[in-house]
């Protein structure tokens, strides 16, 4: 299978693979997803009752507060984090907590993730090297 | 963003893991941002102390890090007062972890001075035009607008990479067209005391994290700037504002009056010292903590001169710096005849140690915002003379 590159922005550096989840929904670590789970937990949300552990996690930006770079590095600890996480626009919670806890994040890809990516696709995230790569659909 | 070949470097992580980290948090806020290039900072102010706050997640990042601070740096509140925990009726399986949460600090070189005031610590001052990392809310919002420093809201995390860096991002209220007025507040009845705080409660909901200039009819003090900055920073964004013919930056720059206008009237100040924030109107207060910011040494002459010959039957907190304390002691002296607590290096905002209060009576707008979520105690504000009747037994 051909793989495609799609350029991205650098955020936190690293490269990792995983399953993609699409939230539609803006997540607040803090409050949103139980740290010792990775489940999100809050009933409004758009992804609430699935696991993060080990997805490439794709939301639009953070929310909420800072205390929320934390409990990414909770979730890392926990065993529980995503293995990689895609953004729009990415936000300074969610950007200072994937560098304290070594998860590759990128946002303002070239393509709109949205439409080029769906639930449950082997995405590879090479943060270090500015793109994602997709399998061709 | 440009960045020196030392930079570069550090980015790499040639010069270790724990300043490639915090290279890594510097750049990617100014790519966030779209800053120019890093800039030195002369000091840095570090939240993220409160073990209530953080967790057990933040004590192993900051204990996993290596290295010493490249700048002055000192820390925002902590969870108890580090000497009289037990007084306040903390946990000591809490205070042992907020003991190591300081530790882990003053490793890398970092003052334990616990304090969200740190404008009056002897050797850390700021003046006009410095560019500093602060993030305690109401010090980056009295840096900016009282003294005419130059700093961002720094989150914990980013405050701790620019003191071992030493340098921070070039964006935001560090530069000079991100420090312009967007909005006029004009408050055409007389203020005094706690009025400021209420003022802030009401005005950071309206302004939002836009930047305002004041127009008032009274002159307010620099105790007055710091409540109401305070207040403006809880209840909204704001890091930054300025008041006509007061504040140093609408003094020397003298900015254009902004197309949009508040006006603030008294019978609204009037209400916000009518409502209890989180509980309803029936509710006794049965504490009463004033020093939200932390008490200057003008602010416990005063409590302590309207404490002399009372004592107090309910809780009363008076919270302040260790540094001011200590330089004071004999007013702490006086204020703690009274029966009430004069409590360092923490607040009632940060601290663990309110909670089964019913109702907390306070002077700031900073603790009427957040109390009611952070504690789940309810809150009023009144002038300082009400916290203090308010908890007193007469004479």
């Amino acid at each position: 299978m051909v793989a495609i590159k799609i350029k991205c922005r650098t955020i936190a550096r690293g490269v990792a693979e995983g399953e993609v989840l699409l939230s539609s929904d803006a997540l607040s670590f803090l409050g949103n997803v139980d740290p010792k789970s990775g489940i999100v937990v809050d009933p409004s949300h758009a992804i609430e009752g699935k696991c993060i552990k080990d997805k490439v996690l794709v939301f639009p930006h953070g929310k909420g507060s800072t205390v929320g770079s934390y409990v990414i590095y909770q979730l890392k600890k926990n065993n529980v984090a995503p293995a990689a996480m895609i953004n729009l626009d990415s936000e300074p919670i969610v950007a200072v907590g994937a560098i304290i806890s070594g998860i590759p994040l990128v946002d303002r890809l070239e393509e709109d993730p949205y439409e080029v990516l769906s639930d449950g696709d082997h995405v590879k995230v090479d943060s270090s090297n500015g793109y994602i790569e997709i399998p061709e659909k | 963003m440009y960045l020196t070949k030392e930079e570069e470097r550090t980015l790499n992580g040639e010069d270790g893991e724990t300043l490639q980290k915090a290279m890594e948090i510097l750049v990617a806020l100014g790519d966030i941002y779209g800053a120019d290039s890093l800039i030195p900072v002369k000091s840095a102010q570090i939240a993220g102390v409160s073990y209530k706050t953080i967790g057990d997640a933040g004590l192993e990042w900051i204990s996993d890090l290596n290295g010493k601070v490249k700048v002055p740096s000192i820390l925002n509140p902590a969870g108890m007062d580090m000497q009289r925990w037990q007084d306040m009726g903390i946990e000591p399986d809490f205070a042992e972890k907020q003991v190591e949460v300081i530790k882990a600090y003053e490793s890398l070189g970092i003052r334990s001075m616990c304090t969200c005031t740190p404008y009056y610590l002897e050797g850390f001052s700021a003046t006009y035009g410095d560019h500093l990392a602060w993030s305690e809310s109401s010090a980056v919002s009295y840096a900016n607008s009282v003294i005419g420093a130059r700093t961002n809201r720094e989150g914990g995390p980013s405050a701790l990479s620019a003191a071992l860096v030493g340098k921070t991002a070039n964006y935001g209220y560090h530069l000079d067209e991100n420090r312009v007025p967007t909005v006029s507040v004009t408050i055409e009845c007389e203020l005094s005391g706690s009025d400021y705080g209420a003022l802030g409660y009401l005005a950071g909901k309206d302004v939002g994290n836009r930047v305002p200039i004041f127009y008032m009819a009274s002159t307010p003090s620099p105790d007055n700037l710091k409540a109401l900055g305070a207040a403006m920073a809880a209840s909204g964004a704001v890091a930054l504002y300025h008041i006509e013919d007061i504040t140093p930056e609408a003094q020397k720059v003298g900015f254009e009056n902004p197309a949009e206008n508040i006006v603030i009237e008294r019978s609204q100040i009037d209400e916000v010292y009518e409502e209890i924030i989180g509980g309803n109107d029936d509710l006794e207060c049965d504490i009463a903590a004033v020093g939200c910011p932390h008490c200057s040494a003008d602010e416990l002459e005063n409590i302590a001169r309207l404490l002399e010959s009372k004592s107090i039957e309910k809780e009363l907190w008076v919270c302040t710096s260790r540094e001011v304390a200590e330089k004071n002691a004999e007013l702490v002296k006086q204020i703690e005849q009274s029966g009430a607590k004069v409590l360092c290096d923490t607040c009632m905002v940060v601290s663990p140690a309110t909670e089964g209060h019913n109702c907390m009576m306070v002077n700031s707008g900073k603790a009427l915002a957040y109390v009611p979520g952070m504690c789940k105690v309810a809150a009023k504000i009144g002038s300082l003379e009400e916290c203090i009747n308010k908890v007193g037994g007469g004479n």
